[in-house]
């Protein structure tokens, strides 16, 4: 069992010769993930980074005579629901989105779409999902080198609605003696693919993770929905949280960080997050170099239970 | 974005929902002539994006064009929340039956499209929602499938409307909720939705929020209600910093240096990214510091854009020095943002060393920015330093108040303030 991704994992890139998605491709590749082809309308015949261009996913079927695992979608907002909707009609299962600033209509209906067929989304505004030593769909931890140092395989998967704060946590993690599971760069936006709650029954099935640590941000109902889960499901993992955007709660209405981040009710302010969290028995941490201690305490109580 | 009462209403019409007679006015004058176009009693509203308007003093009643003109003119020179109104709106004072409320919105934890509607109009619909939930009616509808009159009618029924109302309410809701849908609406509402003495129903009030992505493909609508791409609407005014903040970002499309929002403390900051920038806010207020802003870099900003964003934050009055932190970055060159941070100091006359209290970057190209840095004899460090103790560090480093950090905007110290209620709207009884 894993989250998400394993050895035998296989996925394309759509919008594969775009900038950011030519580096991704290589930063995958030299981690170790399988890359079956990549998408670009009109460049069917090139290779990226030794990965065969197709116009379409179907034809990218095939040609290669399989339907991948996964799909990172790379492509500009205006293209992004084609793209999604591409390959979720074409039988993929797992569709990491990295593509930022998609209208949330758009996101509804990818999501509304990917329930029907029973295949998952991450993301949008997301940097996708790091199994370390094992494989990554997307940018996540960048360069192979890099992600390297900063997730090094250990008990704890990892959820974050910000990219980059996925892997300051993980390396705090990795650099403890701790390290990470599986990690998650779930999205910035106020509707997602899966969120912390709809994640948590992967690493509860998932035996080499032993805890949970997970950023959060002001906005949305993400962090009641994973208090709601913990309260009314006996899960066996404990969970240390990081509740950044404190200072929002003064300011109303204001957008800071990510599309999803803004305080627009009594429910979605910092302060009422981490009530809920604390009462559903998530220990949320000040500081990002308090987690692997608060974690390890977590661990130690239990292996002593 | 957040629309104009006005506007909404335009663009209720625009979809054939009936709304009461009414007229824009940006002069008193305007609303004269509007006042006797329309004739009767009229309601005169201040058009502003902010709620509490009938306390304020911003919705008064006349029944000649020449009060009405009084009122509007008190009301244009009336400030609500430190918002100056855009005009008045003049509106028939109508004849009322029945107050409704009708309401589009996203449901999150579900992530799709519901409707509100409920029998009670006309008040705060969080607290009906409180008070009376067995008076709101609630129903998601697909955004793939069709759209479907009967989900509209199932919302209105539950709350044991019938008889013709409920068949003279159900296309307009569901217009609602297909207009919600064809202008990348984040909400839209209809509060009071009345019902009048002779049967018939009209939007006497109207509240819409477009969202800020969708706004590149719904020009048409935008040109025809004469929003202009500089409009923001946010929650508050664009600051002229954060106007040139806003430049810097848009006239150099490689990566981001901007986001910038201005507070009036002592230190500068040069953070990122988006969660990076949210958590060393915090640390610094934390530590007791008082940032002079907030602003997000990433995705691998040029020199020359890292540089002009630390020359605004360095050049802002009462800057004493500047944090330079991010979390861990993968993306983005630490020694790209090192060159500029230096580049701005050195080229406004200051030792580098003096004006940046820290350089916290960890990630790629570090070992090229850390050499840039040391040559200068600027602080830093590397990811074996928390960013909470890199904005301990910068804190120290400037003078602080001796009561600890200043409170926010909005913020009083040691007091937790509940945010304003978004869904409602205005939150105000207008008529009835």
């Amino acid at each position: 069992m894993s989250i998400l991704i394993d050895e035998g994992t296989t996925f394309i890139v759509q919008g594969i010769t775009g900038r950011e998605a030519v580096n991704l491709t290589r930063e995958c590749l030299d981690y170790g993930s399988t890359i079956i082809g990549g998408v670009t309308p009109g460049r069917r015949g090139r290779e990226i980074h030794g990965v065969p261009v197709f116009d379409s996913v179907a034809q990218l079927v095939a040609a290669t005579g399989q339907v991948p695992d996964g799909s990172v979608v790379t492509v500009p907002p205006a293209f992004a629901r084609d793209a999604v909707f591409e390959a979720i009609e074409a039988g993929v299962k797992l569709v990491v989105i990295v593509t930022e600033r998609i209208p949330r209509y758009d996101v509804a209906q990818m999501v509304e779409l990917a329930e029907l067929r029973g295949a998952r989304i991450i993301g949008p505004n997301c940097l996708g999902v790091i199994r370390p030593g094992v494989g990554k769909m997307g940018g996540i931890g960048g360069p192979a080198r890099d992600a390297a140092k900063a997730y090094q395989p250990g008990p704890v998967g990892v959820m974050s609605r910000s990219g980059g704060m996925t892997t300051e946590i993980s390396s705090t993690l990795t650099a403890a003696g701790l390290g990470v599971s599986t990690a998650i760069s779930i999205g910035g936006d106020a509707i997602i693919g899966l969120t912390y709650a709809e994640l948590m029954p992967l690493f509860e099935d998932d035996p080499q993770t032993e805890a949970i640590v997970i950023y959060s941000e002001p906005g949305g109902r993400m962090e009641a929905e994973l208090a709601r889960w913990v309260t009314e499901n006996d899960s066996r993992l404990p969970i240390v949280a990081f509740m950044a955007g404190r200072f929002m709660d003064a300011m109303p209405g204001m957008s800071f960080g990510h599309a999803g981040t803004i305080v627009e009710g009594r429910a979605d302010t910092a302060a009422e997050k981490i009530a809920r969290l604390e009462a559903a028995g998530i220990a949320v941490a000040q500081g990002i170099a308090e987690i692997p201690g608060m974690v390890e305490e977590r661990l130690g109580a239990r292996a002593a239970a | 974005m957040r629309f104009f009462e006005y506007e909404s209403r335009r663009i209720l019409e625009r979809e054939r929902i009936p709304t009461s007679a009414a007229g824009f006015a940006s002069t008193a004058e305007e609303a004269r002539a509007a006042a006797e176009q329309i004739g009767g009693p009229l309601v005169i509203k201040s058009q502003v994006l902010t709620g509490g308007r009938m306390k304020a003093g911003g919705v008064k009643f006349a029944d000649t064009p020449e009060a009405c003109e009084a009122h509007a003119r008190d009301i244009l020179a009336l400030a609500i929340s430190g918002h100056a109104p855009r005009g008045v709106l003049v509106a028939a004072k109508a004849p009322i039956a029945h107050e409704y409320y009708a309401g589009v919105i996203y449901d999150g934890v579900r992530k799709l499209p519901t409707f509100v509607f409920s029998d009670m109009g006309g008040i705060d619909i969080e607290e009906v929602a409180e008070t009376h939930p067995e008076h709101i009616g609630r129903g998601l509808f697909s955004t793939v499938l069709p759209h479907m009159d009967f989900r509209a009618k199932d919302a209105i029924a539950q709350t044991g409307v019938t008889g013709r109302d409920l068949t003279r309410l159900t296309p307009i809701l569901s217009a609602l909720a297909r207009l919600f849908v064809k202008y990348d609406m984040t909400l839209a509402e209809i509060n009071p939705l009345v019902k009048l003495e002779d049967g018939s129903f009209v939007a006497v009030d109207a509240h819409m929020d477009m969202e800020n992505e969708a706004r590149p493909r719904q020009k048409v609508l935008l040109a025809e209600l004469g929003v202009g791409d500089e409009e923001t609407r946010q929650a508050r005014e664009a600051t002229p910093f954060e106007v040139e903040g806003g430049r810097i970002d848009s006239v150099d499309h490689r990566g981001v240096a901007g986001n910038v929002t201005e507070f009036d403390g002592n230190l500068g900051l040069v953070i990122g990214a988006g969660g990076g920038s949210l958590t060393l806010f915090d640390a610094v207020r934390r530590h007791g510091g008082d940032p002079a802003n907030y602003c997000e870099i990433g995705g691998n900003p040029s020199v020359s854009k890292a540089a002009n964003l630390t020359k605004l934050v360095l050049q802002k009055p009462g800057v004493e020095k500047i944090a330079v932190m991010m979390s861990i970055v993968s993306n983005t060159r630490v020694d790209i943002v090192a060159r500029g941070v230096v580049k701005a100091c050195v080229e406004l006359g200051h030792d580098p060393a003096e004006k940046i209290a820290i350089f916290r970057i960890p990630g790629a190209w570090e070992e090229e920015g850390f050499k840039i840095l040391a040559r200068y004899g600027v602080e830093y460090c590397d990811r074996s330093v928390s960013m909470h103790e890199a904005a301990r560090i910068a804190v120290e480093k400037v003078s602080t108040r001796p009561d600890g950090a200043k409170p926010l905007p909005g913020e009083r110290a040691g007091e937790e303030k509940p945010p304003a209620e978004r869904l409602s709207g205005t939150g105000e009884v207008v008529e009835g």
